[in-house]
């Protein structure tokens, strides 16, 4: 099953001084998939995901974006691979516009001799974030406005648009839904189902069962470092994941 | 288009160029003969000059969140250092002159690029980095002058920059408005302005946006230290002498007149028009109050409700920008 997967870990080591914060992990994503990937605190959820980022690189173990090792590249080269992370604080310019923060970093220049100069394409840059905001249904009341002024639904739609905008293969959100209120939520796992209708994958870390039974294809469970249980999310009730997270239950296959 | 045109004109400086237009408007009915003429106008620019200058760098500064208080020594040190070499060459001749103006902006562009290195590799804070420099840069002139200001100035130079006019101008309004015009254009529209105000914004955010963070600043530095330099050219020029002296508020002038002008103490938020609108406030306010009889130390009392009464109202917005 996992032989032709998007993206997989196998047996992932991760040890910070004396502790062993991933023993031997593994995990595994396949293209337009929305897996989610649970834990209790101190599983290694997020190490996981920042040894895929490319934020730590493993001690030991494999990590296939298809079918070849990224193992310990650097951020930016995974971002070019069109991986991208939206991080739990957002990471947006709150005194930025919408289009700004969708552009943070990778500003579009002007052409010519203006170009030479550093002068911004704002027109170019405006419009495709407003296409890109628009496929994702997402309505920005002023997109001229800073992002500070915005709802925290809305700041989270920009931030998940920004990922988006770069990812053309896979986007890992961590805890997206954390903040919000019920009606933003529900926002949000429109936009993660709107997300991989486009044809690429999320990779969902949450602690909410109600969200990740809506919205996931699957469910991988970390515990201790390790991979415990692979789910697939129709056939799966609640008293399973919590099982898999509190170490009441493994299921075959997981390692 | 409109939001570029507001942006590049207004900002958040709309009420500040209110109050600008009121001053303004208020001595040319006090006493419109002597207040309102071309020659008292220009006189007006020429004490704002040196102060326009330096506040162009300041701007880009304070947008990214720091501060520099070692803008007037590093004019004075500049001009000391660019003396020397000067009067080494001569002390006359245009090529001692155009070696000075380079030398100037070159030693204040060094005392940047140290500010900006020990801010960002050995992460002490702008404030007290720019302090040091402020002391030590003004202590590194005095050594060289054994404190005694240098006024070999050549006059080649004094012609031009020092008093010289171009098109009934000024040199010094001229460079004091070329500077803005380029700095605020390059804020507004560029890039490397885009990326100051993200900075300022949210540094952490421009690090993981992949944005080289400590390189962006050093060169914000460098560039307020190579202003600073030009000012020090500028004012020896003007003057004739180092003024060693004489400018030891400037940092705290520039950074009133940024402030006034709607850029935020907190980063982000900014606009070199307001910069402009901030630094002219005093200077119109300094010479209008003396026409109109009025004793000149009125106008430190009047800048210094104008500065909190900015503060207050960016604090305002902020409240009022976070409650949602």
């Amino acid at each position: 099953m996992t032989t032709n997967a998007l993206l997989e870990a196998r047996g992932v080591r991760k040890r910070f001084g004396a502790v062993e914060a991933l023993r031997g992990a593994s995990f595994s994503i396949n293209a337009g998939e929305v897996v989610a990937l649970m834990g209790d605190n101190g599983a290694g959820k997020s190490t996981l995901i920042k040894t895929i980022c490319g934020v730590h690189s493993p001690d030991e173990g494999e990590i296939l974006f298809h079918g070849q090792s990224i193992a310990g590249r650097t951020p930016s080269e995974i971002h070019g691979m069109g991986i991208e992370t939206v991080y739990q604080d957002l990471a947006l310019a709150p005194d930025l516009d919408t289009a700004a923060n969708l552009y943070l970093g990778r500003e579009v220049l002007a052409k010519g001799v203006l170009g030479w100069f550093g002068v911004l394409n704002r027109k170019k840059m405006a419009g495709h974030a407003q296409q890109v905001l628009t496929d994702l249904n997402v309505n920005i009341k002023d997109p001229a406005a800073p992002v500070a002024m915005l709802s925290g639904g809305q700041q989270q739609s920009v931030a998940v648009a920004r990922a988006v905008t770069w990812a053309n293969e896979l986007v890992i959100m961590d805890e997206p839904t954390a903040a919000l209120g019920v009606p933003q939520t529900r926002a949000v796992l429109d936009l993660i189902r709107r997300v991989r209708d486009s044809g690429r994958s999320v990779v969902l870390i949450s602690h909410s069962l109600p969200d990740v039974l809506a919205v996931s294809d699957r469910i991988e469970v970390l515990r201790l470092g390790t991979r415990v249980a692979r789910l697939t999310t129709k056939d799966t009730t609640e008293e399973q994941i919590v099982g898999a997270m509190t170490g009441a239950f493994t299921s075959e296959e997981a390692e | 288009m409109t939001s570029l045109r507001r942006r590049l004109l207004l900002g958040s400086a709309t009420d500040i160029t209110a109050i600008l237009l009121v001053i303004v408007a208020l001595f040319a009915i006090l006493d419109f003969e002597a207040f309102f003429t071309s020659a008292n106008l220009i006189n007006i620019l020429i004490n704002a000059s040196l102060l326009i200058v330096m506040a162009v760098g300041a701007t880009f500064v304070l947008i990214t969140g720091g501060v520099d208080l070692s803008v007037g020594s590093v004019l004075v040190f500049s001009g000391v250092i660019a003396g020397k070499v000067m009067i080494a060459m001569g002390p006359q001749g245009w090529a001692a002159s155009i070696v000075g103006i380079v030398v100037s902006m070159l030693a204040g562009a060094a005392w940047g690029v140290v500010n900006g290195l020990v801010i960002t590799k050995m992460r002490v804070p702008p404030l007290i980095t720019t302090l040091g420099s402020f002391g030590a840069a003004m202590g590194l002139a005095q050594i060289i002058t054994d404190g005694n200001d240098l006024k070999d100035v050549p006059n080649e130079l004094i012609d031009t920059l020092g008093v010289g006019r171009f098109l009934g101008l000024p040199w010094l309004v001229w460079v004091a408005l070329v500077v803005a015009l380029i700095g605020g254009l390059f804020l507004a529209l560029t890039r490397y302005g885009r990326r100051t105000y993200a900075i300022g914004s949210n540094a952490e955010a421009a690090r993981r946006a992949g944005i080289n963070v400590d390189r962006h600043l050093i060169s914000v530095y460098a560039i307020a230290g190579l202003l600073s330099g030009l000012a020090g050219i500028m004012s020896y020029a003007q003057f004739g002498s180092t003024t060693l002296s004489g400018h030891g508020t400037d940092n705290l002038s520039v950074i009133a007149a940024v402030v006034i002008g709607g850029t935020s103490l907190f980063g982000g938020v900014g606009t070199m028009f307001g910069t402009l609108v901030g630094t002219m406030i005093p200077a119109v306010l300094a010479n209008g109050l003396v026409i109109v009889g009025l004793n000149s130390f009125w106008r430190d009392f009047a800048v210094g409700v104008v500065l909190v009464a900015a503060v207050y109202l960016d604090q305002l917005r902020r409240r009022s920008r976070t409650k949602r």
